[in-house]
């Protein structure tokens, strides 16, 4: 039996004779740095929620309608009628909410050990490119259950575009293909959804990742492995720090899965709307264009950059400005390479003014984020007294997060720039070698 | 092979000259794909002006209709609501609908209480910041989001607040007044949207 095996495996080797080298080249002779930690689990965790997507996803298109008239009653019907259609709807909803809980901590990884730096730019800007394809797939995802937050999320996000002088408002038309979110909107929106941004999305992914393989991963104590000691157990040429991919991390990331599957089991059993955060209550009711819900919000993952949007007053007869801020706060991620060059990578060896800048960075990120899910509403009166003026309490607060997120920038700016760091030594090798 | 120089300037001259014309086949090719996105033939039809009766709309009372799948509010206003209006100009950020808000109303309706008829006001209830529709909170009573409410219009998306004409008060994210529509009185208790008095359109 192993013969015939072997002799397949000849048959196709013969004829593709790329394909073995490729393999050796990402799995078993990629030599990663053997020092990975907690938060190396979230990148294969992100392949894991992509395949998850694609593979319920396409099962629920085999019984979803993308009409203005039939969405809302389909994905009804799939809830109900269809023989385990609400396990594959509710994998669906809650891998998208855990895709961007595991693409920020992603994110958070490569901002605290210095990934994006220099030799990995190019890695890290196919990375938030990613990020924005995410974010376009998630926005147009949420359209077609064609609930009363589909609508009116769809409304304002398109209304975003709206607001650019002079073309803004035939811009929306073009997008909306009507006055108003419609028939026209929904199918693009599906048509966008389930076969353009997922082949960019895979595009970038590869790319992604082939970018990486090029120049070796990063590791917590941000030192090149490549320019260390060589030698190691399987190669005499290739970093002493490094161990290969497969199978030391195939089956470390094997461990993480375990755990992050078991999180996602407990929330699609026990809790798939999560409270309102990952399905939101008022898309239980269908889409009408003349009741706004009493609260538009959108789902969590948003809310810390649309919450700018709030923040930012409008000025010289244009609401433009608040759009700028959002889109200049995923903006400045995309330059981040170029606005910390600090020569040291990990947070580990870096100056206490980066820990500082950068704690400061993550607790704006969550205000915002509590600010935009409406929580702030609820809780200021409570804290300060039931008399308060809400919308200027939240305008304070929120306006001085929103100092603090672009503050980060313009501080590591001026930090890196200028030469203010004060940094630790870092060390020849990966700190845990032996 | 009886040439074996070859000629630098021509090869690029040829180089460019395929580039352009590949390009610009790709945008003319593009064009068609672009404009399928605008709205159809159909979409476009679906915009006949609306007629309501006023006659149960008591005082203080609001009236939704769709007009152009937009909703318009018909509110009579009591004459408190219509009192109070003066008194916001401080507040609001174009009093006089004459700067940044010319354009949000028909000439016949750019005066003290935007509208025909002051106790009628008429007007597409879509927010001026990103399209929401704004909750009509007519009652003079102190509000979380205002203590000094005066009674108008609160947007639940990002807290815009309108006075009982529709001009946006400072200080929220919305630049301009609510829009007013075209629109006449076919007859004392008879509305017509989306078309103007005879003299006006």
């Amino acid at each position: 039996m192993a013969n015939v095996f072997a002799r397949i495996g000849d048959w196709v080797n013969e004829r593709t004779p790329g394909l073995a080298p490729m393999y050796r080249k990402h799995m078993t002779e990629y030599y990663a740095p053997k020092n990975f930690n907690l938060w190396y689990y979230f990148g294969s965790l992100a392949m894991l929620v992509l395949v998850n997507q694609i593979v319920t996803g396409i099962f629920l298109t085999m019984n979803y309608d993308p009409s203005a008239s039939g969405a809302f009653d389909s994905v009804q019907y799939i809830m109900r009628d269809v023989e385990w259609g609400w396990l594959i709807r509710y994998m669906h909803t809650t891998g998208a909410s855990l895709f961007f809980v595991v693409v920020f901590l992603h994110m958070f990884r490569g901002i605290m050990y210095g990934s994006f730096k220099k030799p990995r730019e190019l890695v890290w800007l196919l990375g938030m490119l990613i990020f924005l394809a995410l974010m376009a797939e998630a926005f147009m995802g949420y359209v077609l259950p064609w609930g009363n937050m589909s609508f009116w999320g769809a409304k304002v996000i398109v209304s975003l575009f709206g607001t650019i002088p002079k073309i803004g408002p035939a811009l929306q038309e073009w997008i909306m293909g009507d006055f108003l979110p419609a028939d026209a909107t929904l199918n693009r929106f599906f048509a966008l959804h389930v076969i353009a941004l997922p082949i960019v999305l895979l595009l970038l992914v590869v790319l992604h990742l082939a970018a990486l393989h090029e120049v070796g991963s990063n590791n917590p104590d941000g030192v090149e492995i490549k320019k260390g000691p060589k030698g190691n157990r399987w190669d005499a040429l290739k970093p002493a720090d490094g161990i290969p991919f497969h199978p030391y991390y195939t089956v470390k990331d094997l461990v993480g899965v375990g755990f992050f599957l078991l999180i996602a089991a407990f929330i699609i059993f026990f809790a798939p709307t999560f409270g309102g955060w990952f399905l939101e209550h008022d898309n239980s009711i269908a889409a009408n264009n003349l009741v706004t819900p009493a609260q538009i919000k959108p789902v969590w993952y948003f809310t810390a950059f649309y919450a700018i949007v709030r923040m930012v007053p409008s000025a010289f007869g244009t609401a433009v400005w608040g759009v700028l801020g959002m889109f200049g706060s995923i903006a400045l991620l995309f330059a981040l390479p170029w606005i910390d060059v600090g020569p040291v990578k990990s947070i580990r060896y870096r100056g206490t003014g980066y820990k500082v800048a950068l704690t400061i960075f993550v607790i704006a990120f969550f205000c915002l984020m509590a600010l935009g899910m409406d929580l702030t509403d609820e809780y200021f009166p409570r804290i300060f007294g039931a008399g308060i003026d809400i919308t200027l309490w939240d305008n304070v607060f929120g306006r001085i997060m929103t100092v603090a997120y672009f503050g980060f920038f313009v501080f590591l700016w001026l930090y890196t720039h200028l030469g203010w760091e004060k940094t630790k030594p870092v060390p020849d090798r990966v700190t845990t070698h032996d | 092979m009886a040439n074996e120089v070859v000629d630098h300037g021509r090869r690029r001259f040829l180089t460019s000259a395929t580039a352009v014309v590949g390009g610009v086949g790709i945008v003319s090719a593009a064009v068609p794909f672009i404009k399928s996105w605008e709205p159809s033939a159909r979409a476009k039809a679906a915009g006949a002006p609306v007629t309501q009766s006023l006659k149960k709309i008591e005082s203080g009372q609001q009236l939704i209709v769709a007009w152009r799948s937009l909703p318009v509010f018909i509110v009579n206003r009591t004459p408190e609501q219509l009192a109070a209006l003066p008194k916001q100009d401080p507040r609001l950020v174009d009093p006089k609908s004459d700067g940044s808000s010319s354009e949000q109303q028909p000439k016949y309706a750019q005066n003290e209480t935007r509208s025909i008829k002051p106790e009628w006001l008429v007007m597409v209830g879509i927010c001026t910041h990103l399209g929401c529709v704004p909750n009509y909170v007519g009652e003079m009573k102190p509000e979380p989001f205002d203590p000094n409410w005066q009674g108008g219009y609160y947007c639940p998306c990002h807290h815009s607040r309108y006075d009982m004409a529709g001009r946006v008060y400072r200080g929220v994210p919305a630049p301009k007044n609510m829009q007013i529509p075209p629109y006449h009185f076919v007859d004392d208790t008879t509305v017509q949207i989306g078309v103007g008095p005879k003299e006006g359109a």
